[in-house]
């Protein structure tokens, strides 16, 4: 195991416990507001100080991954369960007008810029968590159905494919039998460096107050939040941007670490 | 260096350093930031704060005015007589005074003003001031004879507002983007989003002001109107948009802090007409839920006086009644039981941008769910909040600060957005609209006040500051905001 792969899976999962502990306990509850205790820095008793109504900022960053990583996550979900069959789906029909059809597509929605029109969704149907998902949600599919296309059609020229069509095989069963899991490891890597873009959009969403809305604490709200406050209480804005950071590096190392890690041909130089 | 040669240097330095003294002592312009463009420059048909901070007393003049300190003077008329049963107003007006087009300021301007103010198809956004005027006469080119319909004490009071001023048939086609008034500054230049230019009008009638130019610069986020600030972009931020930052100009020599108040009783709006809030145990409920230092301090940063009612407590009628909603969450759970609620209720809260309502609404939001209550927060847009709240009336709670001076008026009108309808309150509004007296004026406001605050009509939170941040060589400008303007005529420069 490469060193990136490790303190990339150090660093997520870190961010995965925080957050799945944040379920069971926080220091503190992270929605009460304690006004005569606003803007301390960091000390013994809040670890990361308090915000400008006084809520323990410790608390608020650990809700916050759980706000961030569900919302990257479900996004990642919906891009790979729409997107993948979409590809294997080209893929399978290479050339002809489906395959066409499938692939203008993705290029169409390729072709906006994601943030944009995220903020558009979401000004649309209003502000808030699930349109938050849903926008960038939408954007995760053609990705996942261009590298899914992409790796299946090299995989449709091989021979032990050409053995299954012999066998009487579909193309759907083939899809699904052989090719799939052939392309898994290009998703897995694909998925989470999708999954630390997820995290960065959310916070960008919330930042511009169109993502969870309060009280549900998000790391770009708090970062929002801390603007007008930088000059004199700096912690505001750099624990959650430091979390941000956090995790977006270590989903990226885990990401790189995880493809050389899964590629064969590395694996069989390594060995 | 020849002994000519550096006699010449010297004389350059020294007409450099003469020169350099000269504009310094002579400095006649001034920028001054605000947080909202107006939509127009027509303050006689729109409600827009922004328009009044613009052209008030600056560009456009009415019969009275407003003063810093909230006192009501002579404006454009110079003189009033005022009948025995206080029904006809006699305006003796200003000789000499005209229009930046050059036309003469008359009788004839004053009865057209105050016509299309009055006038079925009016576009004024404050009719209100004006509903009681029966007929304009022009007695001779500068008196003008205004008949009321009956006595009404505030009415020149209500020719001071904005939405009173004079202006001329003349120029008003185009009123909106080329204002044409008496003032003591000219529209000189609108750079849509970015600034409006005001220069000397050098024929005013009254003192010339010490300022040549003024430019109005338009920085709605807090951040920028901080970093503009402190890099002296601007000399002046009329209200400063982020209280946090406050501390940080008062530690600071090159900048004066002017805090001082608005009009603006901040209050819950709460939708009267919609259940639960029908019913007044939960209205008494939600004022008894709030804790009003506790938003003071967490949303304004300690800038903002409590009130229990929709009254200014600079205003010397004036009732303090924050008693009769103390904080108190234990009291707040039993009414709510007693209206049948033990374990409260859902309901949205629309917030507009300014942060006293967006920090304010998220402090509300945690004070009523130690109740039970869950109040969904709904951030919304200015437009969308006029839209959806003010006009629609779809909504359980918002948080909005009523700007206009002694607005405690609109607690009459059953069709205004929260929708209180109490035939008490309108009976006493009528009352005191035709008293004059000012003892018995002063009672019935206490009185209005004490009604709508055991009735619980909205959540009364605090009234508005203004914090005015302004290099520290500025001198004249409004610490209060009787009325939303920036008087321009009497700011100057000291040295």
């Amino acid at each position: 195991m490469s060193r990136n792969l490790i303190l990339g899976a150090a660093l997520s999962s870190l961010v995965l416990m925080a957050a799945l502990m944040s379920f069971i306990w926080t220091p503190y509850d992270h929605a009460v507001l304690n006004i005569p205790a606003k803007l301390q820095p960091p000390n013994a008793q809040n670890w990361f100080g308090t915000d400008h109504f006084g809520r323990d900022m410790f608390s608020m960053i650990m809700v916050g991954a759980r706000t961030s990583i569900a919302v990257a996550l479900v996004a990642v979900g919906i891009g790979m369960t729409l997107g993948v069959p979409l590809g294997l789906t080209a893929a399978a029909r290479k050339g002809s007008w489906l395959d066409e059809f499938i692939m203008r597509g993705n290029d169409l929605v390729f072709a906006f810029p994601s943030l944009v029109i995220a903020i558009l969704i979401t000004a649309v149907f209003g502000a808030g968590a699930i349109n938050a998902i849903i926008a960038i949600g939408i954007f995760n599919i053609p990705v996942f159905a261009r590298i899914t296309r992409g790796a299946a059609l090299s995989l449709w020229e091989r021979e032990f494919i050409l053995a299954a069509r012999v066998s009487g095989k579909g193309a759907a069963r083939i899809s699904a039998e052989h090719i799939l899991p052939n392309v898994a490891n290009l998703l897995i890597v694909q998925g989470t460096i999708q999954f630390s873009l997820g995290i960065l959009a959310e916070a960008g969403l919330s930042y511009v107050g169109l993502g969870a809305q309060p009280p549900t604490p998000s790391w770009g709200r708090m970062l929002a939040d801390a603007q007008t406050m930088v000059s004199f209480a700096p912690h505001l804005a750099l624990i959650p941007g430091l979390a941000i950071i956090m995790t977006v590096l270590g989903l990226n190392l885990l990401g790189d670490g995880l493809r050389d890690w899964l590629d064969p041909r590395i694996r069989v130089a390594r060995a | 260096m020849t002994k000519q040669r550096f006699r010449s240097f010297a004389s350059a330095l020294a007409l450099g350093a003469s020169l350099f003294a000269t504009q310094a002592l002579a400095k006649s312009d001034i920028t001054i930031a605000m947080q909202l463009e107006p939509p127009h420059l027509d303050p006689t048909s729109a409600a827009a704060q922004a328009i009044d901070s613009v052209v008030y007393t600056n560009i456009f003049e009415g019969l009275t005015r407003f003063m810093g300190d909230g006192s009501v003077v002579p404006g454009l008329a110079e003189s009033w007589e005022i009948s025995e049963d206080g029904t006809v107003y006699t305006f003796k007006l200003r000789d000499g005074v005209t229009f930046h087009d050059g036309s003469t300021m008359d009788a004839e301007d004053v009865k057209f003003s105050l016509d299309r103010a009055t006038a079925e198809d009016s576009a004024n956004a404050q009719k209100a001031l004006f509903a009681g005027i029966e007929t304009v006469e022009v007695v001779d080119p500068l008196t003008v004879r205004v008949t009321l319909k009956e006595p009404n004490g505030n009415f020149l009071f209500n020719l001071a507002w904005g939405d009173a001023v004079i202006v001329a048939p003349e120029s008003i086609e185009n009123i909106k983007t080329n204002p044409v008034g008496t003032g003591a500054f000219t529209f000189a230049d609108w750079v849509q989003g970015d600034s409006i230019t005001l220069n000397r009008n050098p024929d005013y009638w009254g003192e010339q002001p010490a300022l040549e130019t003024a430019t109005f610069k338009f920085i709605s986020d807090p951040t920028a109107a901080f970093a503009a600030m402190m890099a002296e972009d601007v000399d002046v931020f009329d209200n400063f948009p982020a209280p946090e930052n406050l501390p940080q100009f008062e530690a600071d020599p090159r900048f004066q802090l002017l805090v001082g108040s608005t009009e603006g009783e901040t209050i819950l709006s709460t939708n009267n007409k919609q259940a639960p809030f029908d019913d007044i145990l939960v209205r008494q409920a939600l004022a008894h839920a709030i804790d009003r230092q506790a938003i003071i301090d967490g949303a304004m940063f300690g800038y903002g006086t409590p009130i229990g009612t929709h009254f200014a407590p600079h205003n010397p009628a004036y009732v303090d009644l924050t008693g009769d909603s103390a904080y108190d969450p234990e009291q707040a759970k039993a009414l709510l039981a007693e209206a049948g609620f033990p374990d409260g209720f859902e309901t949205t809260l629309h917030l507009p941008p300014p942060s006293y309502a967006r920090r304010g609404g998220e402090i509300i939001a945690a004070q009523l769910s130690e109740v039970g209550i869950t109040a969904e927060i709904i951030n919304v847009e200015w437009a969308q909040w006029l839209e959806s709240v003010f006009k629609g009336k779809e909504f359980g709670l918002t948080i909005v600060s009523h700007t206009e001076p002694m607005d405690i008026g609109i607690y009459a009108r059953p069709d205004y957005y929260f929708q209180y309808d109490s035939t008490d309150f309108q009976a006493l509004m009528n009352t005191l609209n035709s008293t004059t007296d000012p003892d018995e004026r002063t009672r019935l406001l206490g009185e209005a006040q004490r009604l709508i605050s055991t009735d619980y009509v909205n959540g009364y939170l605090f009234q508005l500051a203004k914090l005015g941040v302004a290099k520290a060589g500025v001198q004249g400008l409004w610490v209060n905001a009787p009325t939303a303007a920036i008087d321009l005529t009497a700011i100057s420069w000291d040295e």
